[in-house]
């Protein structure tokens, strides 16, 4: 019997998987089964109600989604009153996502929804969309410190500080995230990109930029958890890119305590389930009796270099 | 532990038949599981289209149901190579397997007590329409469908409609039959003498403004299958929202879960 179980600091999650934030919806509840997820993370919610972006709000590159939604949001009142007692009926942790303008707005809105049936709030400070040129909180090293900081302040839940990949070094605002008070964080966002479209002359979005997800981008994100892994003593949690038991293994590897399925919900809608129930026999295969063991476990240096030796 | 009962899902799907109708529009026959054997007419599947050696879709394709043969236990798809997804979807072979998740959306729903159906399918909207043709003969209603295509090449499913007990009456661009006054004067005639009281369209702007304007003056129940590029066509993404009127303003709503079928009213452009 393999033991899936992870822990967030003081949050025990029954195995490492959970969806990224706006890749799922009670929608789901069609296709999969709630409780055999780790945890539930629910699309961002804003102080105010919002449209979101025009159209068009998506295209695609190989292995790849470039989107631009802009947060479409009910607001939190429909959160407390809607949602959470919807997802109260399943036994998964439910992990509500935040976004605001500013620092204050942060703060009221993470205390706004600190109610009961939440167990940790993830604090979006990295989304793309919404900030002039796609700049963010996240981009920053004293914002990101002053919005946990506030966050914190306002409530006594868990604070999980998604990060944005679109910095010179990510593992300053880590750390910052981290000297902020930051119980864990979420590595991270999606790219920034844009796409035009030759014939026509026109930005493939309408909103010019968007970001970009999908296993295209495994690679940089997966750096990017394994930096912020070695620069914080917080836990991280794995997100880009991920479709896969092996995409899963390879951010536990690098230091991810767990993993957040995204863009992958929309191509197989029960992937998260598939690397559920991968991970055990992933780890029998390789005599380990605990996922938590993987993380961390990368094994650096050249694996040929004992027989190289031994040849001289 | 004993599975929950899902209603959508994703399923491989075999091929049983896949061929050209004319040089555009293909025909896809496959077989499929009793999840898939539920969908309604207007309902979508969303479709995993293969990667070859010049296209990579990496998003699932909408792709309304064309046709449910529920005693064969297949499900059949007319769809247009138009892109990408219907250019790698078009190479699949008799044995192939073709990966669909579904059903998916919300079906047409004429009034219980309806009693003529009307169908308006202007190209590859008649894909959408042509099974609420057979459903709605199947409840008991009249059926009358009019298809609008550039050329009598283009008509598709007119044998396949009669044959189900629908009047088909065909218009072309290129007989000069098609334009929107004629079709409108068909579709008046349809309400006045024949009572027809349920107007669905799918395929044609032009044609769903001259609809919305008939069925508003002479209070006739309507509904629009709508089109829209997806992302997972469930719901979570929002990338599939477009403009609807509502209660006097413009709401935006997903055309995958809130439709794509909606009342022919509300729309602003198909």
């Amino acid at each position: 019997m393999v033991d899936l179980s992870v822990r967030i600091g003081d949050v025990e999650l029954a195995n490492p998987v959970m969806p990224g934030s706006g890749t799922f919806s009670e929608v789901m509840e069609s296709v999969i089964d709630f409780n055999r997820l780790g945890a539930i993370v629910t699309k961002t919610i804003t102080p105010d109600v919002r449209e979101g972006n025009p159209q068009p709000r998506v295209t695609e590159y190989k292995d790849a989604m470039l989107a631009s939604i802009g947060i479409p949001s009910k607001g939190p009142d429909h959160y407390v009153n809607e949602m959470v007692p919807y997802y109260r009926q399943f036994t998964s942790p439910l992990i509500g996502s935040v976004q605001a303008d500013t620092v204050d707005a942060f703060g009221e809105l993470v205390a706004k929804i600190s109610v009961p049936g939440i167990t940790a709030i993830e604090a979006n400070i990295s989304c793309p969309n919404m900030e002039q040129d796609g700049r963010a909180f996240a981009m920053e090293c004293g914002p990101t410190e002053r919005v946990i900081r506030r966050m914190k302040d306002a409530t006594d839940l868990p604070i999980w500080a998604k990060l944005t990949p679109n910095v010179g070094d990510i593992t300053e605002v880590a750390r910052a995230a981290e000297a902020g008070g930051a119980d864990a964080l979420v590595v991270a966002n999606a790219l920034l990109g844009m796409a035009i479209d030759a014939t026509t002359f026109r930005p493939k979005l309408g909103n010019l930029m968007g970001g970009l997800t999908g296993p295209a981008i495994k690679p940089v994100i997966l750096r990017m958890a394994y930096q912020c892994a070695r620069s914080v003593s917080i836990p991280i949690i794995g997100c880009g890119g991920i479709a896969t038991v092996a995409d899963a293994v390879e951010y536990m590897l690098a230091g991810a305590t767990a993993i957040q399925v995204g863009t992958a919900n929309f191509i197989h809608p029960d992937a998260m389930i598939r690397i559920i129930d991968g991970l055990p026999e992933f780890c029998r295969q390789q005599g380990m009796s605990r996922v938590a063991d993987l993380t961390g476990a990368l094994k650096l240096g050249n694996a040929d270099r004992p027989a190289r030796d031994a040849a001289i | 532990m004993t599975p929950a009962a899902h209603s959508i899902s994703e399923m491989e799907c075999r091929v049983v038949g896949h061929t050209w109708v004319n040089d555009s529009y293909r025909h896809l026959v496959a077989d499929a599981p009793a999840i898939a054997l539920t969908a309604r007419p207007g309902q979508f599947f969303h479709i995993l289209c293969p990667a070859d050696s010049v296209d990579s879709p990496f998003l699932r394709r909408p792709m309304s149901v064309y046709r449910v043969d529920r005693g064969a236990k297949r499900i059949e798809f007319l769809y247009k190579v138009a892109g990408a997804g219907t250019r790698t979807l078009a190479v699949l072979e008799t044995g192939d397997l073709l990966n669909v998740f579904g059903p998916l959306g919300n079906g047409f729903s004429p009034a219980v007590d309806a009693r003529h159906a009307v169908i308006v399918a202007r190209g590859v909207g008649l894909s959408t329409l042509a099974p609420l043709v057979e459903a709605a003969i199947a409840d008991g209603l009249e059926c009358t469908a009019i298809l609008s295509a550039r050329s009598a090449e283009y008509v598709m499913s007119d044998d396949y409609l009669s044959g189900v007990g629908a009047s088909v009456t065909t218009v072309t661009d290129s007989d000069g039959t098609s334009d929107v006054e004629r079709v409108e004067a068909l579709v008046r005639g349809l309400i006045s003498d024949h009572a027809a009281d349920f107007i669905a369209t799918c395929g044609s702007n032009r044609l769903l403004f001259m609809l919305q304007r008939v069925c508003a003056e002479l209070g006739v129940a309507g509904q629009v299958a709508m089109e829209q590029r997806m992302g997972c066509g469930l719901g979570m993404c929002f990338c599939c929202v477009s403009p609807f009127r509502s209660g006097g303003e413009l709401v935006y709503r997903r055309v995958c879960c809130d439709g794509p079928v909606f009342d022919i009213q509300e729309a602003t452009a198909w």
